[in-house]
């Protein structure tokens, strides 16, 4: 399927790249409708890689790139559920975005996040299982999972320590606090930092001067430096299924549905 | 090094420009989540644009209990 527009994302080829909007009000909270998209998406790249030599992830949204998990469809869907149940969809829904993740991280293509406002928790990771992460400078990157009792479990854990000193990643883990654009290209995570509203601009760019390089060669040599613990995102999964079951974390989940406070991911 | 009522200014005058607001309307003492109206999203590009502006890094939990402007320049005084 060489474009797709669908209720939560939309993709086509634009002169050799694969675009990937995420749209999705309020700011593409991943939830069931967004993973099963996106499942499509993975499906069809396959295909679609075969007439590209990029992919640029960015979002229609103008509040950010992605909020990270549909934490009000979470919690609605868990409290219909035994906590046996719970623990099982959890896991199903990790294992798919997990599937999702991978297939994004080591796709043969050059991939790119072109990321403005809220990159959070899901939305974070989403952005770490790119190649490259081109940064507006209003972007802001946070791991605010802690604050529900729970870890990122997206597979950004192990993606995170991929890409950044241990420290830092205590730092962003254990803090739960959000980092600007400048601090994201000074640790390492951002590739690039523009002007406000210039991230996919300079993304396409950037897939523009990707197109003059050999791609056989780029694919080897990203297999070749991307490679990915699996055990890590294995343990990634079982740790996040372990705490879910937790009483904290219904509270939590309770607590940031309800809250109308103006940072209402802080712990 | 600028002076605490200088850097109160300041910010002042960026919440002013940014959050279309008369200069004149705000006060140190003014909350600034009631003044500016912010929401969450509001309030993560305040921190963003001084952190810009001040060319620091103010993290999240440093406003967490801080709602008018003077005790924000006080928390911004105190990296600069």
């Amino acid at each position: 399927m060489k474009n797709f527009r669908g209720t939560a994302l939309s993709w086509q080829v634009v002169d050799g790249t694969i675009e990937l909007l995420l749209d999705r009000t309020p700011c593409n909270e991943i939830g069931s409708a967004t993973l099963a998209e996106l499942e499509q998406f993975t499906a069809a790249l396959g295909n679609l890689q075969n007439e590209a030599h990029a992919l640029i992830v960015s979002s229609a949204r103008s509040e950010g790139f992605c909020a990270g998990a549909d934490l009000r469809e979470l919690y609605r869907e868990s409290q219909k559920l035994s906590p046996t149940a719970r623990a099982s969809g959890v896991r199903d829904f990790l294992e798919r975005i997990h599937g999702v993740m991978n297939t994004l991280d080591a796709a043969p293509i050059t991939t790119i996040a072109a990321v403005h406002g809220v990159t959070f928790g899901g939305g974070f990771e989403l952005a770490l299982a790119c190649d490259l992460i081109v940064a507006d400078k209003m972007a802001r990157f946070c791991f605010p999972e802690l604050r529900l009792g729970l870890i990122p479990g997206f597979g950004g854990i192990p993606r995170l320590k991929r890409d950044l000193g241990n420290a830092m990643v205590r730092d962003l883990l254990l803090t739960g606090r959000s980092i600007n654009a400048v601090k994201a290209q000074s640790v390492g995570l951002a590739s690039q930092v523009v002007a406000e509203g210039e991230a996919l601009r300079v993304a396409r760019a950037t897939a523009a001067q990707l197109a003059k390089l050999d791609r056989h060669t780029a694919a080897a040599a990203k297999a070749f430096i991307k490679p990915i613990p699996d055990d890590e995102l294995r343990r990634e999964i079982d740790i996040f299924c372990d705490l879910f079951t937790r009483p904290a974390v219904e509270a939590g989940l309770r607590k940031f549905v309800d809250s109308t406070d103006a940072l209402p991911y802080l712990p | 090094m600028p002076t605490l009522e200088k850097t109160t200014d300041e910010i002042l005058a960026l919440a002013a420009v940014h959050f279309k607001v008369s200069r004149a309307e705000l006060k140190p003492e003014d909350d600034f989540y009631k003044k500016l109206g912010l929401n969450s999203l509001q309030t993560l590009d305040l921190l963003t644009r001084l952190e810009q502006h001040f060319q620091i890094e103010l993290p999240d939990y440093e406003l967490q209990g801080v709602s008018d402007f003077r005790t924000l320049a006080e928390r911004i005084h105190a990296r600069l």
